[in-house]
């Protein structure tokens, strides 16, 4: 697992940038000078040249000579940045977040920590604080990605209770990174509000979804797994009214024991009623978060539920709708979900189990989160394909 | 320390009361009733949980009322997602109907090769000037065409055998296709012939022009060649032998057969069906005789009933199922347009299962006089002799005339199902539809008495084994829910 976050960064040099600063960071020692002065300068190794020009450097191991005025020492742990992925700085708090990795298909940023639902298991536990600041380093960030970019995910909390920032948010990526799919991972009872779904949909963005969770066809069975009385119908109604205004919309279903028994079910309803939505994501748990607390309610064993997993794909394909299975291991699905299966979990947190050692399809399979050392299937058997 | 979260049942509401949402029930058999909402959805209840539902008894945690509230048959204090998603359901269901006119069939020749004992309207004859449509004619057609507001356009040859009269085929499709230059519909051309006539320069203008062939295949040889005389009696090895060069030159999917049932068919559905299978195509359609033009007659309908037709269809059904079950993927598309309306949001293209029917405002008929009709059947009753669904002459009416003429409007505004007796009250109702042709023909009637109705009787039957299937027989069920989009 990489960490994305340090608390033990140490300034080395005698002057600090105040506050937060977002800083794409530079291994190119002979960039231009003019492109310099906005960088910060990875320096490997104690032996290395250090270019003059740049905003400041970061480091690895403490020189023993000078260092330029404005120089931090970074744990071993962040070794893993390159070149033109971006960092944030809070130098009174000597911390670093890296908020943008160039060569990851899995960067999202977090866009606020507050919530309207408090989902049993939720991977990021909601905060109720003034974090505004979020999307103000993040408007500053997205000018510094690289419009090769693939894509990202625009996460939270609820990106919607920024409201028309969340909008101003989405153009900056229309403007600054064209062709960037934005994937928007919302609980959609913002939408119910047809203006603000339409404040949304006015962005025009060229590749934007919203991902939406719906967790039962039952309106108390999925307020009860996201612990807020009415989200069910406001949910529902935001995926139709961004369905309206042109928005597209992904279907994420967390699968536990919560979920598993009316899966079909489930998929039935969607079939009937949300057929127009672009995608469903029938997604494997987290062991992170508010999963850890509720373990006991959510804990079921995927193997247990191949049967209503295997009934709700087919329903869902057979409709034509566009169906994919997220974070489970290839071994434990069924060979005719092999095919629904992606590499979803994102890189920085995808591991294999011990048991895996040897199998020879490790490179199809979707692994695990780092988290699932706290409880995992039973049921590997690693594939020996000749 | 005491949990953050809540249990399940602080969600469910603190005074329990729920509402029936509008539905329709019908036995189904000896202890089971189906319940229908008004876009399709069903469920099946004993008898005393049926009285319990309709009685709000049910308990609020059973899996039944949990059924019953996501189908949405009713609306509790819990959640009132319900009417808007019913008003989307039933948008989506009617959307057909403001899309208007599709198909638009030309029949560009009476003449024909064949003197097949169940048609009703081809003509033996050499005489161009009286049984062929004029160029004039196909402008005036080609005219009433695009007036449809319908983004989609099927343009349809049919005869007699078009073939004979391809030059105004190429005619009609050159022209179509300029028109569509502004029109910009998505326009598609099918030929309903029986092959006698291919040439490689017919299959080279149908593959430039994205034209399909459609064919007709009644059975094996001995049945084919019986159903489908022609001089030389080798009806079914010119079929077999067209088939297999329209396929290899337009592509397989953009050739279809169609088979017609008759009384020698009705022992022989296994061999029908292997022929389909044999010949490599993927589905094939039960049709049943229709009661009209030669077919009455010729007293042929009367040879056999709705009951024979339903225990053809039945074993025809289960044949194709255990076909499946062994591996071969095959559909029956009677089955398929009705497994669309149970199981999807949309309603199916078919034109005899609408209500209001399909007549005129889903497909219309160009008769190679210039006679304008609102269906297949209604111009070979007018051949018949019966031209009381004329709706006019493309070489004297205007579009407005015959379009609100009353040989269209009468029997459209009987052809409201919901509003039809015995109709509004059965369970079926989002299943079935109109077919103003039908009874007419038999009942002199454009409605008819659905107690006595072929129409009624054939439909509530395959209605109800197809729930019986998806309801009692699970392999089963997964086969037919493959088939929705076939």
């Amino acid at each position: 697992m990489l960490k994305l976050f340090s608390n033990r960064v140490v300034s080395l040099g005698s002057m600090r940038e105040n506050g937060t600063v977002v800083r794409r960071v530079s291994e190119n020692p002979d960039y231009a000078q003019i492109c310099r002065e906005q960088e910060y300068f990875l320096v490997r190794d104690r032996l290395s040249e250090v270019p003059e020009g740049f905003a400041g450097y970061l480091f690895f191991e403490k020189p023993s000579r000078d260092v330029p005025l404005v120089s931090y020492l970074l744990e071993p742990t962040l070794s893993y940045l390159r070149n033109g992925d971006i960092v944030k700085i809070n130098t009174s708090h000597g911390t670093l977040r890296t908020v943008y990795r160039r060569n990851s298909r899995h960067n999202s940023v977090l866009v606020t920590e507050r919530c309207n639902n408090y989902c049993l298991m939720c991977s990021q536990p909601p905060r109720e604080i003034n974090d505004d600041h979020l999307v103000d380093e993040l408007l500053q960030t997205i000018p510094l990605m690289s419009r090769e970019t693939l894509s990202v995910v625009i996460t939270g909390g609820e990106p919607t209770l920024l409201g028309e920032r969340l909008a101003q948010v989405i153009n900056a990526f229309r403007c600054y990174l064209p062709y960037t799919a934005v994937h928007v991972l919302s609980n959609g009872r913002s939408f119910r509000d047809l203006d603000y779904a339409k404040a949304i949909g006015q962005v025009q963005h060229p590749d934007l979804m919203i991902g939406i969770p719906l967790y039962s066809d039952i309106s108390s069975k999925h307020d009860y797994v996201v612990q807020a009385d009415g989200a069910f119908d406001d949910t529902i109604r935001g995926i139709i009214n961004l369905k309206t205004v042109g928005v597209r919309v992904e279907i994420r279903v967390v699968l536990h024991n919560l979920t598993y028994d009316r899966l079909p079910e489930l998929a039935r309803f969607i079939r009937r009623n949300l057929t127009f939505c672009d995608h469903v994501a029938l997604m494997g748990l987290e062991m992170t978060g508010f999963t850890r607390s509720n373990l006991n309610k959510l804990w079921i064993d995927p193997k247990d539920y191949q049967a209503q997993l295997r009934d709700a794909v087919a329903i869902l394909d057979g409709a034509k709708m566009d169906v994919s299975i997220y974070n489970h291991q290839l071994c434990i699905l069924e060979e005719s979900l092999h095919r629904f299966s992606r590499k979803s979990i994102s890189d920085w947190k995808n591991e294999f189990m011990a048991e895996c050692n040897g199998c020879t399809r490790k490179r199809e399979c979707g692994g695990f989160f780092s988290s699932a050392t706290l409880r995992y299937t039973t049921h590997i058997t690693p594939f020996h394909d000749d | 320390m005491a949990s953050v979260f809540q249990d399940e049942e602080f969600y469910l509401p603190a005074h329990h009361t729920y509402s029936l949402l509008p539905f329709r029930f019908s036995r189904l058999d000896s202890d089971r009733y189906v319940a229908v909402n008004e876009v399709g959805e069903s469920q099946l209840l004993l008898r005393d949980e049926l009285e319990l539902f309709v009685r709000k008894r049910l308990s609020q945690s059973s899996r039944l009322y949990y059924a019953l509230k996501a189908r949405h048959f009713l609306e509790d204090n819990d959640s009132d997602i319900a009417a808007d998603l019913l008003t989307l359901k039933v948008r989506s269901k009617r959307e057909r109907i403001a899309r208007f006119t599709s198909l638009h069939m030309f029949v560009v020749t009476l003449r024909c090769n064949h003197s097949c004992q169940y048609c009703q309207v081809s003509r033996q004859s050499e005489d161009r000037s009286a049984y062929d449509m004029t160029e004039a004619m196909a402008d005036r057609a080609l005219d009433f065409t695009f007036r449809s507001p319908s983004p989609a356009i099927k343009i349809e040859f049919q005869g007699g055998e078009p073939l004979l009269n391809f030059d105004l085929i190429k005619y009609i499709v050159l022209n179509a296709k300029r028109r569509n230059v502004v029109e910009k519909r998505d326009l598609a051309f099918v030929i309903a012939t029986n092959l006698s006539f291919l040439t490689d320069e017919i299959l080279g203008f149908c593959r430039d022009h994205a034209v399909q062939i459609s064919t007709s295949l009644d059975g094996p040889a001995d049945l084919h060649n019986a159903n489908r005389p022609k001089p030389g009696n080798d009806s079914y090895e010119v079929t077999i032998d067209g088939i297999r060069r329209a396929r290899e030159a337009l592509g397989v999917d953009q050739v279809s057969a169609l088979m017609t049932t008759t009384k020698a068919s009705l022992a022989r559905v296994t061999e029908i069906i292997d022929e389909y299978v044999k010949q490599g195509f993927r589905g094939i359609f039960l049709r049943n005789l229709s009661p009209y033009g030669f077919a009455i007659k010729t007293r042929y309908f009367d040879g056999y009933d709705s009951d024979s037709w339903l225990n053809f269809y039945r074993c025809g059904l289960d044949y194709i199922l255990q076909l499946n079950k062994q591996g071969c993927s095959f559909a029956e598309f009677f089955t398929t347009t009705v497994l669309q309306k149970m199981l999807t949001p949309y309603e199916t293209g078919f034109v005899n299962l609408r209500s209001p029917a399909g007549i005129g405002i889903a497909g219309i008929i160009f008769s190679y006089n210039g006679e304008v009709y609102p269906s297949d059947e209604a111009r070979m009753k007018a051949e018949m002799g019966d031209k009381i669904f004329c709706m006019g002459n493309l070489m004297t009416d205007t579009y407005e005339q015959m379009m609100l003429s009353p040989a269209l409007l009468t029997p459209l505004e009987d052809s409201f199902a919901e509003s039809v007796p015995m109709c509004e009250e059965c369970a079926f109702l989002p299943y079935c539809g109109s077919d103003p042709d039908y009874h007419y023909a038999t009942q002199r009637d454009f409605v008819g008495h659905k107690a006595l109705s072929g129409f009624c009787k054939k439909n509530m039957g395959v209605f109800r084994y197809i729930i019986q299937k998806l309801e009692d027989k699970p392999e089963e069920r997964q086969i037919l829910e493959s088939w929705v989009n076939w």
